[in-house]
């Protein structure tokens, strides 16, 4: 048996026991590897390079609005710097992190000895690197990267944006084709490999979160796919679905580019309430509070996600309807995430808390991302929006929601799961330390911006005017200190997989889920009989 | 978990895939379906760049007055004057009423140019009909020559009741490249 057949090894069980091998050793072991806990965990890496990476712009950026006027960056590249953040933080961190989570964890929750298409998930791997590659390389380039912005607004990407703008598009080809093979692994490894016995409502949250995340990635990222193949025609082939001289709109690519893009702030976000919701569950040592509504609640989030993206565009001059239409639907999806927050804390509520560092970013998760939360409540109230629109509140409003909740669940999830991914115990006092300042020197960075933005500081501009001074150096700061905290996490990775006190098969008393039944670390192949479920 | 499974995940892979490219359909989609709509609605001010018959049955107004102003912008890059003459007008619903505009070309080369209306508010691009307007036509200009551009147009009474006011904006656009490609007889006229 070799490793590039695991679908075949799999089949045959427990009659061989050529195939728990250890796996072929070097460079080819990684790049051939069609192995989920390998492939999880390239994802998870690489989703921690595109993190420093971004978090390196990050850092450029702040120290540019350090003080007023030029600091370092040229305007050009201020730009340049603003728009490869977001692009890397959201395609190239936060999505790579959650396939990464979910090719780890899917099988082992499910009971499933792999995932249902190795081959593909390899290709879905592999080409990432690549896509991330091509997009960086534009930034040397003459004429610059992509500057117009994560959101690659008409005519901003096909007017006014240089050559590399055809590089930009094919990147995110590839990223889109990668993660629309990711979630189509997950789909049918879900509906197709679960344990007998495991119905539909005993599936863990975190792989419920991200079935229907994995449907949203399917519903979207072909209709981004389109959107920039569109703007490549309008640039280099002379089309003109966005030139009004030719006949097109403009304002077609808001409304097309946020039919993805909402549903895509869900793809990052659901899987986030998955492992929340299995996190504190385990150390409040109660059953999780309304397991029934929590899928309710998931499901409708995500059919309410496809018909708000006009809260984005209202000031482009909509009819008075569809703002209000607009307005509402996205004031609806605060009940199922009212129901979601309620469940967590309901759950919490009498239970016997620890608070080991899952538990703790868990925690900070909650209370922090209930602030984004609000924030983008007071984002979609159409006439207040108009004040709001393009200022650092929005920045505000999406970093909570972003770093704060995604970022900080998928540190939850690391915390949660190393030692069964490793098998060793890391050290909660390294990891306490990490937390502590991630979780006050965040709030320094991201809360003052609100108050920048009500004060009417716009976004993406290098230069500011005077009386924003005090609190963009107090935002630096933060920013500085938030950045720094990240290299404890990488440290205290590094030593839990170079050794420590070896971990049990389920290190945390609460815990409940399939994936604790197998030793730290698990098997080469997860479930080769599958276990049982009541 | 021998051949079943297999054939499951063949079935549901070509349901997915299929879904993906008939998402991507979608998004293109989207676009005939996005200019039908704000069409049908008159939602993004997306004025008609064709003629339309005064209707003489219609009945004026006299009891409202709307007025409509003038605005006009140059796509960067176009080295023209382009503005109103007339900034604007009261008028009665139902009744015919002109406006001149101008431009001059401040360049060394022939240009020809493409003026895209669009209406403010969006509600009211429905009722507002253009009889005669440069905006039907490329506007071909000689070098350091100016032109008056003439607009005549009419509000249907049915408006609705509550707009008083309506912007009409142009924006002036390069389209000589544009023009060149289909007609390239027109680059010697350029040339001379
Ligand atoms: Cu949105």
């Amino acid at each position: 048996m070799t490793t590039l057949n695991p679908e075949m090894s799999a089949t045959i069980n427990s009659t061989s026991h050529e195939h728990h091998h250890m796996p072929p050793r070097g460079m080819m072991r990684w790049l051939k590897t069609t192995n989920h806990k390998d492939i999880g965990t390239l994802y998870l890496w690489f989703s921690f390079i595109m993190f420093l990476i971004g978090g390196c712009m990050a850092m450029l950026i702040r120290v540019e609005l350090f003080e007023p006027g030029k600091v370092i960056l040229d305007p050009n590249l201020f730009n340049q710097m603003t728009t490869v953040h977001g692009l890397i933080m959201v395609f190239g961190a936060v999505m790579p992190a959650f396939t990464g989570l979910a090719n780890w964890l899917i099988p082992l929750m499910i009971g499933a000895p792999d995932m249902a298409l190795p081959r593909m998930n390899n290709w879905s791997f592999w080409i990432l690197p690549f896509a991330f590659s091509i997009l960086l390389s534009t930034l040397f380039m003459p004429g610059g990267g992509p500057n117009f912005g994560w959101t690659f607004y008409a005519p901003l990407s096909t007017h006014y944006s240089s050559d590399s703008t055809a590089l930009f598009v094919f990147s995110i080809h590839i990223m889109g084709i990668s993660s629309i093979m990711g979630a189509m692994n997950v789909i049918v490894t879900i509906f197709n490999l679960r344990a007998p016995g495991m119905k539909w409502m005993n599936l863990p949250l975190f792989v419920w979160t991200w079935l229907i995340t994995a449907f949203l990635l399917i519903a979207v990222m072909p209709v981004l796919a389109g959107v920039v193949t569109m703007v490549l025609t309008d640039k280099f082939f002379g089309t003109s679905f966005f030139d009004a001289a030719g006949g097109g709109d403009p304002v077609m690519f808001q409304h097309i580019f946020w039919f993805f893009g909402h549903p895509e702030v869900y793809i990052m976000i659901l899987p986030a309430f998955g492992i929340i919701s299995s996190i504190i569950p385990a150390f409040s040592r109660k059953k999780l509070f309304g397991y029934s509504s929590m899928v309710y609640a998931t499901v409708s989030i995500a059919v309410l996600s496809f018909i708000v993206w006009g809260h984005h565009m209202f000031t482009t001059g909509m009819p008075l309807f569809s703002e209000l239409f607009f307005m509402y639907c996205t004031m609806i999806i605060a009940v199922p995430t009212g129901v979601k927050v309620f469940n967590w804390v309901a759950t919490m509520w009498r239970g016997s808390l620890s608070f080991e560092p899952p538990m703790l970013f868990a925690i900070a998760f909650v209370i922090l991302f209930t602030i984004g939360g609000f924030s983008g409540l007071m984002l979609a109230i159409t006439p207040a929006d108009f004040q709001y629109h393009n200022t650092y509140f929005v920045v505000a409003h999406f970093h909570y929601v972003l770093v704060t909740g995604a970022v900080f669940a998928i540190m939850a999830a690391a915390y949660y799961w190393l030692p069964k991914w490793t098998g060793h115990m890391y050290s909660f006092k390294l990891a306490n330390w990490h937390f502590w300042c991630s979780v006050i020197s965040v709030n320094v960075l991201f809360f003052p911006m609100h108050f920048l933005g009500l004060a009417g500081m716009p976004r993406r501009i290098p230069d500011y005017a005077l009386q924003f001074a005090n609190l963009n150096k107090i935002v630096s700061l933060g920013g500085f200190a938030f950045g720094l905290s990240q290299l404890l996490f990488f440290a205290l990775v590094i030593k839990c997989i170079r050794g420590g006190e070896s971990a049990p098969a389920k290190p945390w008393d609460g815990a409940e889920g399939l994936e604790w039944t197998l030793p730290s670390p698990p098997p080469y192949h997860s479930f080769t009989t599958p276990p049982e479920v009541e | 978990m021998t051949k079943a499974p297999m054939s499951n995940n063949k079935k549901l892979m070509i349901y997915l895939v299929c879904g993906c490219i008939g998402m991507f359909g979608f998004g293109f989609a989207l676009v005939p379906l996005y200019n039908v709509m704000c069409k049908q609605l008159g939602i993004n001010g997306h004025s008609s760049n064709l003629p339309e018959k005064y209707k003489r049955e219609l009945v004026v107004d006299k009891s409202r007055n709307i007025r409509v102003e003038f605005v006009t912008q140059i796509h960067p890059g176009l080295p023209y004057d382009f503005g109103a003459i007339t900034k604007e007008v009261t008028v009665h619903p139902g009744e015919l009423a002109h406006a001149q505009f101008y431009a001059k070309n401040n360049s060394n080369h022939l240009i020809v140019s493409q003026a895209i209306p669009s209406i403010s508010p969006g509600q009211g691009t429905l009722y507002f009909h253009k009889t005669e307007c440069f905006c039907f036509t490329q506007q071909p200009l000689k070098p350091q020559t100016k032109a008056d551009l003439p607009v005549v147009f009419f509000i249907d009474p049915a408006l609705p009741k509550e707009i008083h006011t309506i912007t009409l904006s142009y924006t002036l656009y390069d389209v000589t490249k544009a023009v060149l490609a289909v007609h390239p007889e027109v680059a010697k006229q350029i040339e001379s």
